[in-house]
């Protein structure tokens, strides 16, 4: 096991960057959450005639792609520079990669805020945004790619100097998150590069409406597991140094990382089951497909309630759950992941309904998907990153989680847990009963039915409330932690692998394989369909502006 | 790769599991043909009319057989057009005895659209150039929400009908 590097000033300034416009990004992505939840309780209208859809689209795009990105980006930046160092000219390209994405998110904030992109973060065809809306997401997109090689050519160059070494865990597991993105995101920039931004400039008359779901959908699915994997990295990698244990498995670490990789991207048509232009056969084959990441997902589990186990008994706890019970749970590094792990319980059972052939057809569109992936992602996810930032902002900005910021920080994640608990179960329970999402408040033709929608939006609207609180007080602490925090040394946990453990096998490094494998599914999953779908179009969609897209 | 004792029962159970569960699943698709709708029928968005079910005289709910009923819809930003009744005003409610079959079919000549009758499975995304299709037997009574539950627009909380089942 190498030592971990030391992170230079200059290079600080580089994650903290990508964490500034991460924290921006969450308190202007949540106010729009919470006027969403007041609107759609039917008690407030929105002020200054702002529409709803409006701010629809900006809390999905800004929460969406704009938060997740800079995080991931920044936080893996970070492990890269920590685990196998950065040059000065990687450090230059990440510069690059980190102005292009801004640039591009403020060039699609302002279109959308103007009015010109009501279209949603999905911008599905033949509603028309702005073209500036659609060369912003390619700007971020681009942006994200300068990413991409550099943590390449950052693992390349170590590799080189160390040669005949496995790569730190760290740093492998950045590389299959990137990999994955980089495959996945050639589709929607394909989509957006060939398909939308000539028919919006005029260029070309008509879209293939089909087509450019499909290849939204190719990159949609991997883009939930990109968010998802550096949450993976800190249950496996860091969560086990802060509750003072070992690694469990470095093998078992990376093979379920190469099975994410394989099975998150020939797998978009679980979100188009009820799309009447692709066979019903080939929806079924991408279904079967979307279940093997229930595999590495058992996996990861097993390994951190391992880890969590073998850990307290060798500090003694005794009994069936002694182990448990001295968990650090006053330590919000782990409490904030923790409650993470355990949304993603009902949210991975959620899922498995979603993408199931037929028990799709009750929920799709429904504000129980709505319900989903406030768990998955708005929970499990976003409460591992703010476990991360716990650590990783005061050891950037060479401060101290205090005590006192420790402890706001535990209350900030039982809020997130009240607030989310209320406002996902209203989701889940008024999906099932039919109200869509994605929807403005409506009284629709009347009768029981919607009656008892509105309550559940009720209930959503003080869910939301809650979570807007919890999302000031995280922004108060972030801005703590990077400004006003104690001088100090913050630790940068990353667990170490047991002395007597097992080698890990040669091949688990073996790139050429995994992504031939991963290229070799996705093919098999798309070509046919795609030809299918190329040779039965039926003629374009002209574009939709008033009163659909545009203002 | 060392894998522990528990973690291979774990793993065999879980792998079990999803097979056995995706086998469910695919029993029902291809045996018991409850796959979600998919006809790969195309349609000119621009002139749905000339399509025989999409004509105006023939929208809106039809009796076809004993107990066996059709709706051919059109929808457009945001609206869901049943056709209309003997004043002319346009149908926004149809009704179906308890327990007949009914085919949904409908297109849309603009963006895409959603079709649910709320609370059940008849539930299609509805694309321009596709024409989406589902039957389905009317088994509870009550009255259903039919909502677009694809973002349309403006509008699209605006877009709704209703499907009464009858004793």
């Amino acid at each position: 096991m190498m030592n971990p590097l030391k992170i230079a000033k200059k290079d600080a300034r580089l994650y903290m960057s990508f964490m500034y416009v991460t924290f921006a990004a969450l308190l202007v992505g949540g106010l729009m959450g919470l006027l969403q939840t007041l609107a759609r309780s039917g008690k407030f209208t929105l002020p200054f005639g702002i529409n709803y859809y409006t701010i629809l689209t900006v809390h999905g795009v800004i929460l969406g792609l704009v938060l997740t990105t800079f995080f991931i980006i920044g936080f893996q930046f970070a492990l890269m520079g920590k685990t196998v160092g950065i040059s000065d000219k990687q450090r230059k390209t990440g510069w690059w990669s980190f102005w292009l994405m801004l640039a591009g998110t403020v060039m699609a904030a302002i279109t959308i805020l103007v009015g010109q992109a009501n279209v949603l973060y999905t911008f599905y065809a033949p509603l028309r945004a702005h073209p500036a809306f659609y060369i912003g997401l390619a700007l971020v997109i681009v942006g994200s790619w300068v990413a991409v090689f550099t943590n390449f050519h950052q693992l390349y160059v170590w590799k080189k100097a160390n040669k005949g070494q496995k790569s730190p865990l760290l740093a492998f597991m950045v590389v299959i998150n990137m990999a994955m993105w980089f495959i996945a995101s050639l589709g929607v920039a394909a989509s957006v590069l060939i398909q939308f931004i000539p028919w919006s400039l005029g260029y070309a008359e008509t879209i293939n409406v089909l087509l450019s779901r499909t290849l939204f959908w190719y990159f949609g699915h991997p883009l939930v597991y990109f968010w998802l994997l550096p949450a993976y990295m800190a249950w496996y990698a860091i969560i086990p140094k802060i509750i003072g244990g070992k690694l469990f498995s470095d093998s078992l670490a990376r093979m379920s990382f190469i099975l994410l990789l394989m099975f998150s991207i020939p797998v978009g048509f679980h979100h188009q089951l009820t799309e009447p232009g692709i066979d019903p056969t080939w929806k079924f084959i991408q279904v079967v497909l979307t279940f093997m990441v229930v595999i590495p997902t058992l996996m990861t589990a097993f390994s951190i309630f391992a880890t969590f186990e073998t850990t307290g008994r060798r500090k003694g706890h005794k009994g069936l759950f002694g182990w448990f019970k001295h968990l650090p749970w006053k330590d919000v590094r782990f409490l904030a992941p923790f409650i993470g792990m355990v949304a993603f319980i009902p949210g991975g059972a959620g899922g498995i309904v979603n993408a199931s052939h037929q028990m799709n057809s009750l929920i799709h569109n429904t504000i129980w998907v709505t319900g989903h992936f406030h768990l998955t992602v708005a929970t499990t996810v976003i409460l591992t990153y703010f476990g991360i930032a716990y650590w990783l902002v005061p050891h950037l900005t060479g401060r101290r989680l205090t005590p006192r910021l420790n402890k706001l920080g535990i209350i900030q994640a039982i809020i997130w847990t009240v607030g989310m608990t209320i406002m996902s179960t209203a989701m889940h329970i008024q999906g099932l009963l039919g109200g869509p999402r994605r929807s403005n408040f409506s009284n629709y033709a009347g009768g029981e039915q919607v009656q008892t929608w509105i309550g559940y939006q009720a209930a959503q609207a003080i869910g939301g409330t809650i979570l807007f609180i919890g999302i000031v007080l995280m922004v108060y602490i972030f801005i703590q932690l990077a400004f006003f925090a104690p001088k100090g040394v913050e630790e940068f946990p990353i667990a170490e692998e047991e002395v007597d453990a097992e080698p890990t096998p040669k091949v688990l490094e073996n790139w050429y394989l995994w992504i031939g494998i991963t290229i070799a599914l996705i093919l098999f999953a798309y070509t046919i369909p795609v030809f299918d779908i190329l040779k039965h179009s039926p003629p374009g969609s002209v574009p939709f502006d008033w009163p659909i897209g545009r203002q | 790769m060392h894998l522990h004792k528990f973690e291979k029962i774990w793993l065999v159970f879980g792998m079990g599991s999803l097979a056995l569960f995706l086998v469910i699943i695919g029993f029902a698709a291809f045996w018991k043909g409850t796959h979600p709708q998919s006809h790969i029928e195309i349609i000119d968005p621009e002139n749905v009319e000339a399509h025989e079910s999409f004509k105006p005289e023939n929208l809106g709910l039809r009796e076809v057989a004993e107990g066996k009923y059709i709706v051919n819809i059109v929808a457009s930003a945001f609206n869901y057009d049943f056709g209309t009744d003997t004043d002319g005003k346009p149908v926004k409610k149809i009704r179906v005895p308890k327990g007949s079959t009914v085919l949904f079919q409908i297109t849309t000549k603009d963006v895409v659209h959603g079709f649910q009758v709320a609370g059940t499975n008849v539930n299609m995304m509805v694309e321009p150039g596709h024409v989406s299709r589902l039957e389905t037997e009317m088994k509870n009574v009550g009255e259903f929400t039919v909502v677009c539950n694809e973002y349309c627009g403006i509008g699209h909380h605006q877009m709704f009908a209703t499907v009464e089942v009858y004793e």
